[in-house]
């Protein structure tokens, strides 16, 4: 069953290498919104510092979900998905792999970019160590619940949208404690409740959001 | 088909079998038909009752005057678009466990009027908001929360909206609301700790303790009112979707007016 998890991280790890730009192009995404918001609001460093954390959590809710797509939809058009369900192993074990895989190319780009990023709005050094660890806690859980977004909307007209209406009402306690931890720390006090909190949401996903993806996995192919 | 036969096929005895009979679409339709003038004329009674307490026997508040006559809409309204979401997810879970096509269906009826009811909430909020507390929209837990109810109601409605085989989009709506159920308790008190650790407590939604008992009952009748209102909306909505969905059935053909 390890090894079955193994083999799916690694293959959906060496599809997206192969297609690079499809990574790339989530990250420049990323960057292009966050750079936006100081041109729309205007450069008072004392605003910027205090948006930075909202700002940057959005973006990287926003990226996260465009990249969702990939998920499924690459193995569902060319039938590899229903090879996946019909094979001996769990399909639970395939949903964790990609899941895993799809964090690894999305969420962690996302959570190392961030500080740079950070550093533009001049956030302090305590505030970019905890930025990264609330962005390296609450990205999974944006994969793990995105997930269950993308296998709902296989195959449905008009998915993008609809996968955005699905999945970012769902982000939200994500979004109220990753951003949370990070203001936290810039006004002196501590994030531990902040990441703990978003380590519960973590662990919960954990358990729901596999088991929720192949029921939809499945009725996809009903 | 008599009971006895239905028994010797392992149906568990009457009441089983009361309850299968009228889990198939066929059974329930006439059913429905003939409940809904009932709970139609049971929530206009209760509506009007309730709304003559509301503006003519309960007392002025003491401090909002006029104003807070709007609670007896808003919260009914609240409470039923809350309750209705988990009444909604338990016909789903039902559907996904017991593979049954009534249920969907019935879920598929109730999001519509569950998202009326959330947005009447909303709207008499903003409504009796600023007369209260000078402005239509606080980021208050209560109503931020609400809000978040609404896009939940939308995201089922859209899905189940744009998968073209019903009995897949019923199922697919299931796994979303139990996933959205799941999701409500905890986007709530996310965005109560967000709350209260970001805005001070300028403003308060909690009223004085004491309410006077002729508002209570006016509450209550609405808050009933908007009961019986649902279930015969819901019944109503059921039957257009149970002809729609079987419109190819024998059955369906035989009614009367149907061509």
């Amino acid at each position: 069953m390890l090894g079955g998890l193994k083999a799916i991280v690694a293959r959906d790890l060496r599809l997206s290498m192969r297609r690079r730009g499809d990574v790339l192009n989530h990250l420049v995404f990323f960057v292009i919104v966050v750079t936006l918001f100081p041109l729309g609001v205007g450069a008072e460093p004392n605003l910027l510092r205090a948006m930075a954390p909202g700002i940057l959590w959005v973006a990287a809710l926003l990226a996260a979900m465009l990249s969702l797509q990939r998920l499924f939809a690459a193995d569902f058009a060319d039938g590899t998905l229903e090879q996946m369900l019909i094979s001996a192993q769990p399909l639970g074990v395939i949903v964790v792999g990609k899941m895993i895989a799809h964090w690894m190319v999305s969420g962690l780009p996302l959570t190392l970019l961030a500080p740079v990023l950070g550093v533009q709005f001049d956030l302090p050094q305590a505030a970019l160590v905890t930025l990264v660890l609330s962005l390296g806690i609450g990205t999974p859980v944006l994969s793990l619940i995105g997930g269950v977004g993308a296998a709902l909307t296989l195959g449905v007209r008009g998915g993008g949208v609809l996968l955005a209406l699905l999945v970012l009402p769902l982000y939200v306690p994500v979004l109220i404690f990753g951003a949370g931890a990070v203001v936290e720390v810039s006004s002196g006090m501590s994030a531990a409740p902040h990441l703990s909190l978003l380590g519960a949401f973590l662990a919960i996903s954990c358990a729901v959001a596999p088991w929720a993806t192949c029921a939809a996995l499945r009725v996809a192919y009903d | 088909m008599t009971i006895d036969s239905y028994r010797l096929q392992g149906e568990p005895g009457i009441r089983g079998w009361l309850l299968f009979r009228f889990a198939a679409p066929q059974a329930f339709y006439p059913l429905a038909g003939r409940m809904i003038p009932w709970f139609g004329a049971l929530a206009t009674l209760l509506a009007a009752a309730g709304l003559y307490i509301s503006f003519f026997v309960a007392p002025t508040d003491a401090q909002q005057g006029e104003a807070y006559r709007i609670i007896f809409i808003h919260v009914a309204a609240a409470w039923m678009s809350m309750f209705l979401y988990v009444v909604m997810a338990c016909w789903a879970a039902l559907g996904l466990v017991l593979n049954t096509r009534l249920s969907g269906m019935m879920a598929s009826a109730i999001a519509p009027t569950g998202a009326m009811f959330t947005f009447i909430a909303l709207w008499s909020g903003a409504l009796w908001g600023k007369p209260t507390w000078g402005t239509w929209w606080v980021w208050d837990a209560r109503l931020t929360s609400e809000l978040i109810l609404l896009f939940l109601y939308f995201g089922f409605m859209a899905l189940t909206n744009a998968i073209e085989d019903s009995r897949r989009a019923d199922r697919a709506g299931a796994v979303l609301a139990i996933v959205g159920v799941i999701n409500i308790p905890i986007i709530y008190f996310s965005v109560q700790w967000w709350n209260t650790l970001h805005q001070g407590a300028s403003v308060s939604l909690t009223r004085a303790p004491s309410m006077a008992m002729t508002m209570l009952t006016g509450m209550l009748l609405m808050a009933l009112a908007a009961w019986m209102y649902s279930i015969a909306v819901v019944l109503a909505r059921v039957r257009s979707i149970i002809l729609e969905r079987e419109r190819d059935a024998e059955w369906v053909r035989g009614l009367r007016g149907v061509e």
